[in-house]
């Protein structure tokens, strides 16, 4: 075992999640999003949690780093909800 | 949850929060903590290092006990440029003299033992449970909703890091915009300790900072490495703005730049650990909120905007703790909730932090230079290259070679534009 390149299932692998199945703590409003053409979520989510499938924005807040650069990078609000996820869920980084 | 009123409810666990409830706690005052992680720590990343004169600002010698990596002695400069690298290194033993300058941190440890400490003294930690609302009485912010309950204090302290929607919440700042931050990427590499000292010619429980420019594939931003006693801290923050106009991934720019040879050869044979992800504002003093307390609340650490970068070094945590202890003293010298925001200003201004953000307010003009992130790096390595490069033919005058590569690279005017305008920055 060594370093190595690694993509991005791998990388958010090695984290620990605590997921709430309950509630989602970002939201999207999707009809916003397909019109929206820079769709720079693709592009600066470090956790590529967005994603393009059959031209729509496909979005899974399991596995968010909770870092915010979707929410201030979304200048067309298609982004309609962005939270913390609620006390307990959500990432735990044990060295941080 | 009690229905007593608290003298004082703090927002998030990090180093700013800590250091504030710690504080007050000594002082007899009933403080709670509230975090939304499972711990404190555990939402928190750094690159990351604490520099030791704010830990002896809430309690001397309180560094001593603390959960720290290496003592940071090797301060370095990397500049990269395709398959090369340029890199300074500067050994200061005295910076491990009497009280050490600087230690490398984990986050996740670090916050947990200051947040043990803080308790010691009396602090109520709440783990598990997320803020989502402040209660507002006549035009002053008296409390907290968090779920099912509501909870009073005299003073709320929001220490809820660069987004801080509390903040957002009590009209003292806007959201942050995309160029007044970076997105910081980080993986945690494990390696035995022996093979970090090796690698970074580090003796015993001493470490290494090192910032690394000309890995951002010219985007403005900066890659950093801290070596942690059994780990290497390796990141890269990007502008997320100029991210957004280009079609590679970040992950994939940060993998790219884990791969450069000279990087790689550092982390070789280690086991990534964690990755990890967060923001940090980049705009220093012209970033920190223009309103920092109302009535009834005070805003601290990266919630109120508090982080320097110089290019070579990033001070964040030492500023955080510090922006805690004058909230704690402005607490302890008012009673009246009306004074308690001008006392928390005096005593910013009293612990140097205004001064020091408004001292270095020019470098993040100076580092919004594209010039800075592929040009110049690739300037120094090809001065490097000329001066270190032997083949056997006649070499040219070495004054000629590097006036030829500048030609070849930049205008003569546009480096000294450059240089009058770094000088006149900072």
């Amino acid at each position: 075992m060594t370093v190595e390149r690694m993509v991005i299932e791998e990388l958010l692998s090695l984290d620990k999640f605590t997921i709430d199945e309950d509630e989602a703590h970002i939201v999207l409003n999707k009809s916003i999003c397909s019109q929206c053409q820079e769709k720079p979520c693709l592009i600066v989510c470090p956790a590529v949690l967005y994603k393009l499938k059959n031209n729509e924005i496909s979005f899974d807040y399991a596995g968010c780093l909770e870092c915010g650069t979707c929410r201030i990078l979304c200048k067309n609000k298609g982004i309609v909800k962005w939270e913390y996820p609620r006390g307990t869920f959500g990432v735990t980084y044990r060295f941080g | 949850m009690s229905d007593d009123i608290f003298d004082a409810i703090i927002i998030g666990a990090g180093p700013a929060g800590i250091a504030c409830a710690y504080v007050l706690a000594k002082e007899g005052k009933n403080v709670l903590v509230i975090e939304r992680g499972y711990n404190a720590g555990s939402k928190n990343v750094t690159g990351g290092r604490v520099y030791t004169y704010a830990l002896e600002l809430v309690d001397k010698g309180l560094y001593c006990e603390a959960a720290l990596e290496r003592k940071v002695v090797h301060e370095q400069i990397m500049v990269l440029d395709s398959d090369r690298a340029l890199t300074i290194d500067y050994h200061d033993p005295s910076f491990n003299e009497d009280v050490p300058q600087s230690y490398s941190i984990l986050r996740a440890v670090f916050d947990n033992w200051f947040a043990g400490k803080a308790e010691e003294q009396g602090a109520m930690f709440a783990y598990g449970i997320r803020v989502d609302n402040l209660i507002e009485q006549n035009g002053k912010i008296v409390g907290v909703v968090a779920g099912e309950d509501e909870i009073y204090a005299n003073i709320v302290v929001a220490a809820d890091g660069v987004n801080s929607l509390t903040a957002q919440k009590a009209g003292l700042r806007s959201d942050i915009t995309a160029g007044s931050v970076g997105v910081g990427i980080k993986e945690i590499i494990e390696l035995p300790a022996k093979v970090i000292e090796e690698r970074f010619n580090l003796n015993p429980n001493e470490g290494a900072a090192r910032v690394i420019l000309g890995c951002t594939a010219g985007m403005h931003g900066g890659g950093f490495i801290y070596t942690n006693r059994d780990s290497i801290s390796l990141g890269c923050v990007f502008m997320p703005e100029e991210l957004a106009k280009q079609k590679t991934q970040v992950h994939e720019l940060f993998q790219d730049f884990k791969m450069h040879p000279s990087i790689y050869h550092l982390i070789a044979g280690g086991v990534t650990t964690e990755y990890s992800a967060h923001l940090v504002p980049e705009d220093g003093w012209k970033g920190v909120s223009k309103r920092l307390y109302r009535e009834g609340m005070l805003l601290v650490g990266d919630a109120a905007g508090f982080v320097i970068n110089t290019g070579v070094i990033i001070r964040g945590i030492d500023l955080a703790i510090v922006s805690g202890v004058a909230a704690a003293r402005a607490v302890l010298r008012e009673t009246n909730s009306v004074c308690v925001g001008p006392a928390y200003m005096e005593e910013l201004g009293r612990l140097n932090l205004i001064a020091t953000m408004k001292a270095t307010q020019g470098y993040s003009k100076l580092l919004d230079n594209s010039r800075l992130y592929s040009l110049y790096p690739r300037l120094a390595n090809d001065i490097a290259g000329q001066v270190f490069g032997v083949s056997g033919s006649v070499p040219e005058p070495l004054v000629k070679g590097i006036k030829r590569i500048i030609k070849e690279n930049v205008t003569i005017w546009q480096l000294i534009k450059d240089a009058w305008r770094g000088y006149r920055l900072i």
